[in-house]
């Protein structure tokens, strides 16, 4: 098996095999974390560069660690205080920074596709770091990288993602992932935060939280996005919270051995307790670390091969 | 390409004996296993790293430890490769400071992926002294490496291959010189 694409866009493209290179060398990644000496000269001379047009800490962080650790030059690029804000369009932008001759553009908007328009025109490798409410494929490959660490395989587990599914590009890179790998998904949520065409994906839908996740080896909580709220989607936050939200007592019945995932940032107290957020079920902390080793593996594998 | 084979070089006895050979060689210069280390060359460096240490065990009574490298990430070709290399992970359970560090490789070469060893070695840590243990030398340096302990010296062509078969990954212990089936 070889990696043969020039560009990460999402988890719906690949395939199974794919999924499982980019995990495997992720594994292998792991291990610089460890070192006294974190870096490698593995992508000396390359340059990376953060094309962020949507706030982010953590990915963009993520992705600048990655890249430095394997030795990259790594620019940072946020839409405040740029051309952007003076009226540059994307795809005029990424045309002057591909002058520059960078070897990987990771990309994140909030236009649904963005990064697949960027991939058409640019030469170089493009990542998507999150685009709308499309795919957020490295947040899908290090979840499934900490459910394989904790569990030992992924065929046959039962993971229930709970929360804003509609909105939420990291739910769909999970449900793509998660379905080539051979699990279960259960969604569940307010009727009006559930896509209704979602059963085409192969997920099953529930509507009542202690139900859906009575089974689930894995329970993913979304975040709850307050714009939801204004928009008229759910009644309010508190309400919210008692039905959708995850507390100890209603963890009580599910299995002991149950992980709770999270993409972060966690709105503590709404859809998930403290207790719960802090709780040794919690493994949202490896789903961070594992972002980085994640990021490593791709940076990797877009760059070092000469196959177009 | 495809290739065929020409010869063997080694059977199962010969590289059991070479194998014995460079242990013997290792002990006696190292003058120990307290302060020594074999770390092998993924993926049959590993393999033979092990084997040379039971053989050690044997003569001297204590194992030395055992590491595995994995040398991808420092490898200078990455770009001129076709497809991208597996990366399959380094583990060194021990600090590197103070032993001297025996690389372990099936085949040497042109001395680049021994080049690549020893920068990761260092990341890792700063060894006493490193040497090389290679089963098959076949010429070709393109850099100013030499190997401490030699299983076999053998004469190649470039356009020639060496194969070194293990039981734990062929089935089976040999060495064999290919040659490229077209002209």
């Amino acid at each position: 098996m070889a990696w043969k694409r020039k560009d990460l866009l999402s988890l719906q493209e690949l395939d199974a095999a794919e999924i499982t290179e980019v995990l495997d060398a992720s594994e292998s990644m792991r291990e610089i974390a460890t070192r006294e000496i974190k870096k490698v000269p593995t992508l000396r001379g390359k340059t990376v560069v953060n094309l962020f047009y949507e706030a982010s800490t953590r990915t963009r962080t993520s992705f600048e660690i990655a890249g430095k650790w394997l030795s990259a030059d790594v620019i940072n690029f946020s839409s405040s205080g740029s051309s952007a804000e003076k009226g540059e369009s994307l795809l005029d932008t990424a045309k002057n920074i591909e002058a520059m001759s960078p070897d990987v553009v990771v990309v994140r908007h909030k236009a649904s596709g963005a990064p697949a328009l960027l991939a058409r025109h640019l030469a170089c490798a493009v990542v998507n770091a999150g685009d709308g409410a499309h795919e957020h494929p490295t947040q899908g490959l290090l979840d499934l990288l900490t459910i394989r660490q904790k569990k030992g395989h992924l065929d046959g587990l039962n993971v229930t993602i709970v929360g804003d599914v509609a909105h939420s590009r990291v739910a769909r890179s999970d449900i793509h992932g998660m379905r080539k790998m051979g699990m279960t998904v259960t969604v569940a949520g307010p009727p009006t935060l559930i896509p209704p065409a979602c059963q085409e994906l192969g997920v099953k839908v529930s509507h009542r939280l202690e139900e859906a996740i009575a089974h689930a080896d894995v329970i993913m909580m979304l975040r709850l996005q307050h714009e939801r709220m204004e928009g008229g989607l759910i009644p309010s936050l508190r309400e919210y919270s008692r039905v959708w939200g995850l507390s100890l007592a209603k963890l009580q019945p599910c299995r002991p051995d149950v992980l709770i995932m999270h993409p972060g940032p966690v709105n503590r107290g709404v859809e998930l307790a403290p207790e719960v957020a802090d709780s040794r079920y919690s493994v949202i902390l490896n789903q961070v670390a594992n972002g980085v080793a994640v990021r490593m593996a791709v940076l990797f594998l877009l760059t070092g091969s000469k196959a177009a | 390409m495809t290739y065929r084979e020409k010869a063997q070089v080694l059977d199962e006895a010969a590289l059991d004996r070479a194998l014995t050979r460079i242990a013997h060689e290792i002990v006696e210069q190292a003058g120990g296993v307290e302060h020594l280390a074999l770390v092998g060359i993924k993926t049959r460096g590993v393999t033979l790293a092990h084997r040379i240490a039971e053989k050690i065990a044997a003569i001297e009574g204590a194992k030395p430890v055992v590491g595995a490298l994995d040398i991808t990430l420092y490898r200078d070709d990455l770009a001129l490769k076709a497809e991208q290399p597996i990366v399959r992970g380094t583990e060194i359970g021990f600090p590197l400071k103070g032993r001297t560090v025996v690389l372990v490789d099936d085949v040497l070469f042109t001395g680049r992926t021994i080049r690549a060893a020893m920068d990761a070695l260092m990341d890792l840590g700063r060894p006493l002294a490193i040497r090389l243990a290679v089963l098959v030398d076949r010429g070709h340096r393109e850099l100013p490496i030499r190997p401490d302990y030699i299983g076999k010296n053998l004469p190649t062509s470039r356009r020639e291959a060496v194969a070194v078969m293990l039981k734990e990954h062929d089935g089976i212990d040999r060495v064999v010189i290919q040659e490229p089936t077209e002209a």
